[in-house]
């Protein structure tokens, strides 16, 4: 009886232990409440940049396709029910669903679709869209049936679907837009899964559950309220007491530390590498920087592999990587990257070259303005990082901060020496993350002021490339040659941490801040 | 009296003026623009003829002189202009926050008063002994904690001994009177403890001074409760230098608690001051300097009328 009684007890625990434990079904209710440092200056999509626009907006909205967050970066249709692509690259087709309704009760069809991409590829007078130049391939947009939405292109183009899948591509109303191009500038009217209640300027943002959501049963969550709080001490704060239960951008790991620390198993802690790395540019109209011996030089001295691991204990950076994210699919492995000036393990032998390089360009006694937004994190210890490293091969360098507005103008009307740049996108995508580097005639991002034809050529080749291998190949050419020039080279990637209470479900964390924000799976388990 | 009130009211107009030209003249002395923040400030990819149209929607890329003049237009019928960061009515940014700024302004003044008054005639009266000692620590101490700090510290002591903060958002006292205060209690707290700290240490001073002079040994001469004494004859000759310190520091409060706001979240003038003046929001900054020299100009001549009433000797012609 006791040998049955232990075998029966033995085989249940063996069962309860192989059974997968069953998922928690979402809960309906709930506001969600988190914080966000910023605020949108308007509400048009297809004008904003800023993670502060996406985090309170977004969720009013649909787009084409969306990123699948928790497999990221598969592609999952959000207005598109299914989607085809011809051999050629040159048409696509979407499906639309048929049960979509804007939240004024309209439905929403292939001309909403239609005048919205028309809007961003070819804008009104007096509207702005920061994406145009990304759809520049598109020659006409078609509408069969009410349901269909076709785009034709005069290139193929490796980005196109990651591109429908922007978070900027919000689909508005035709009508809406027929009467007033700009009507997106001051008013909300989406499909997306949260109605627009309420802003507060300089206080608070609040949505709630759209009724006529497309996806049935979704949203789960009652409403949304989005706070906004500057000082980052205050957000850590309204975090600790509950008062908010998440903020999407990311904290620095002292922040996490202190939640942690405070709040124990209450929270839990979601890290992600990120879509975000800064960069050191060179104005080439000055000299010596002019010279791509000095650039190099500046590059070699940098012992990427230390600093990294060194400031991922302070800063939000962390991944040593090339012109593309580690750990993407297209980004080079870390022996290739070993290979690269500035990026080899052996970093006595590459400042020795740097000295050479410099004494060869006649400027040993190399002294210069280091350009850095005023930003604590993570702008300031890296532009602390790089100084302290130039030292070590005898570069004098002064540290000058400035505030946003000036240091964009500076970087812009070129009155700078060298800086520290930025390069931050809503997905990996070589043909995003490579326009930093092509000539200045042809990106209006390179602060450098230069034009290099070689990189001209190779990145739109990359963009045109459809066979994966074929444009991981282009992109080891053309990072190998942007590396050489130096002209901006990648100095650490950043590292994502979001701290967030553990009522909060169904949200996941991806490589971007831009990125799963519509808040339709997210629920609260209270 | 009333001719010089009129006169007062009639110079405000000059000095406004002059407050006009120097905020627009130092604000166009920066280098960069608004434009360029909002467009290419977080990796935007926009073509110079994009930049060029929203200057123009802004009304930037007319001359400085066009801007001034069309600006001073605008002000000479009340119409302040549109925020060039959001589009919205400047009037409207102002006046959703002008509020809790007025409250903070009102309940830090209250505190400050009712803390000050009474603690600096007390070390005044009881000068060089332990009352006026511990006055006086009190007072350096306020003068010299930075109320933003005291705030952190407020802020922290509640987070560590309560798990609570203040509430986030702002809602108006008559909405929600428990609410409102929860919220603006601390700021005023912090910022009232050093705004007594300037009041107590002046009416100390005031006080000792007053306290010497020939109609108060008259006074006592002539047996006067010392009660009475201090109460109608000290403390209103005392109060009249306070009462400019007082006035003065409230004007300063309206739109000086830059940091502060910060530290407590609060969605008022001060902050807005902050980010108006990094984004270079030119018809905000404008409109809240040209406020803020308002405030400042009524509130000083409401302490010269104040004082004129205290004080029947002071007659302004």
């Amino acid at each position: 009886m006791i040998r049955m009684t232990s075998l029966s007890f033995t085989l249940a625990a063996a069962a309860m232990v192989a059974a997968p434990a069953a998922a928690q079904a979402p809960k309906k209710g709930g506001e969600l409440k988190f914080a966000v440092s910023a605020e949108p200056p308007n509400y048009d999509c297809h004008g904003a940049t800023s993670f502060a626009f996406i985090h309170p907006v977004r969720p009013h909205y649909s787009t084409l396709l969306k990123f699948d967050a928790p497999k990221y970066p598969k592609i999952k249709g959000d207005l598109a029910e299914s989607w085809t692509v011809t051999e050629d690259g040159l048409t696509y087709t979407f499906k639309l669903r048929s049960n979509v309704k804007f939240h004024d009760g309209t439905p929403m069809t292939a001309a909403d679709v239609k005048a919205s991409y028309e809007r961003i590829v070819n804008p009104p007078a007096g509207v702005v869209s920061i994406r145009k130049a990304a759809y520049s391939d598109i020659t006409a947009i078609e509408t069969p049936d009410p349901h269909t939405v076709i785009f034709k292109l005069k290139a193929p183009n490796a980005s196109m679907l990651t591109n429908f899948a922007s978070p900027w591509d919000c689909i508005y109303s035709a009508a809406k837009l027929k009467a007033d191009p700009k009507f997106p500038e001051k008013n909300i009217l989406g499909t997306g899964p949260f109605k627009f209640v309420e802003h507060a300027a300089g206080s608070h943002w609040v949505g709630a559950r759209s009724a006529d959501y497309y996806e049935a049963g979704k949203p789960y969550l009652d409403g949304f309220r989005a706070f906004f709080i500057t000082n980052a001490a205050a957000r850590v704060n309204a975090l600790q007491a509950g008062e908010v239960l998440t903020e999407f951008r990311g904290l620095a790991p002292a922040e996490r530390d202190k939640l942690t620390k405070a709040l124990g198993d209450k929270v839990e802690v979601l890290e992600s590498p990120w879509v975000c790395n800064l960069v050191v540019t060179f104005n080439t109209e000055k000299k010596p920087f002019d010279d791509a011996r000095v650039r190099r030089a500046l590059s070699l001295a940098i012992d990427r592999w230390k600093g990294a691991e060194a400031l991922s204990k302070i800063a939000l950076v962390r991944h040593v990587g090339g012109v593309l994210r580690p750990g993407y699919e297209l980004a080079a492995s870390d022996a290739e990257l070993a290979k690269l000036p500035g990026w080899s393990k052996d970093v006595a032998k590459s400042r020795e070259e740097a000295k050479k390089l410099l004494k060869e360009a006649g400027v040993s006694d190399l002294k210069f303005k280091f350009t850095n937004r005023n930003i604590p994190m993570p702008y300031t210890p890296v532009g602390v990082f790089l100084i302290n490293e130039w030292r070590q091969i005898g570069v004098a360098v002064e540290h000058e901060q400035l505030e946003t507005r000036l240091y964009t103008n500076a970087l812009r009307s070129g009155n700078f020496e060298a800086g520290l740049d930025f390069n931050c996108d809503h997905v990996d995508d070589p043909s995003l993350q490579l326009i930093k580097f092509i000539s200045a005639d042809k990106s209006s991002i390179n602060f450098g002021r230069y034009n290099d034809r070689k990189l001209d050529e190779l990145y739109e080749k990359q963009a045109r490339a459809t066979d994966p291998k074929e444009r991981y190949r282009l992109i080891r050419e053309f990072e190998a040659h942007a590396l050489q020039e130096a002209y901006t080279f990648p100095t650490i990637w950043w590292h994502r941490i979001i701290v967030q209470w553990k009522q909060i479900k169904g949200w996941d964390i991806t490589p971007s801040h831009y990125l799963n924000q519509d808040l339709a799976d997210v629920w609260l388990n209270q | 009296m009333l001719r010089y009130t009129a006169k007062r009211i009639l110079l405000m107009v000059p000095t406004l003026i002059g407050v006009a030209i120097l905020v627009f003249i130092l604000l166009r002395l920066a280098p960069g623009d608004i434009v360029e923040l909002k467009l290419l400030a977080e990796g935007g990819r926009v073509s110079p003829e994009a930049l060029a149209t929203e200057r123009a929607r802004l009304g930037l890329d007319k001359s400085y002189w066009l801007q001034f003049v069309d600006w001073m237009a605008g002000l000479a019928v009340f119409d302040f202009g549109i925020s060039m960061w959001t589009g919205r009515p400047v009037i409207d940014e102002i006046s959703s926050r002008l509020g809790l700024s007025l409250q903070v302004a009102i309940m830090a003044t209250i505190l400050a008063t009712a803390i000050a008054i009474p603690l600096g005639t007390l070390a005044a009266l009881y000068k060089d002994t332990w009352v006026d000692h511990v006055v006086r620590v009190f007072a350096i101490a306020g003068l010299a904690v930075p109320s933003f700090w005291l705030g952190m510290l407020l802020i922290m002591g509640l987070l560590l001994t309560f798990n609570w903060i203040p509430p986030l958002t702002y809602t108006p006292i008559y909405k929600d009177p428990l609410g409102n205060l929860a919220q603006l209690i601390w700021p005023a707290l912090a910022v009232g403890y050093r705004y007594s700290a300037v009041a107590a240490r002046m009416t100390r001073s005031t006080v000792i001074e007053v306290l010497q002079e020939d109609y108060i040994r008259t006074a006592r001469a002539k047996g006067v409760y010392e009660r009475l004494v201090v109460a109608r004859h000290a403390m209103r000759n005392a109060l009249l230098p306070v009462i400019t310190v007082i006035g003065l520091e409230f004007a300063f409060l309206i739109g000086g608690l830059v940091v502060t706001e910060q530290v407590f979240n609060l969605n008022g003038i001060g902050k807005l001051f902050v980010q108006t003046v990094t984004r270079g929001d030119y018809t905000m900054v404008q409109a809240l300097v040209m406020l803020i020299a308002a405030f400042f100009i009524v509130i000083n001549l409401l302490v010269d009328l104040l004082y004129a009433a205290l004080d029947p000797r002071i007659r302004y012609r």
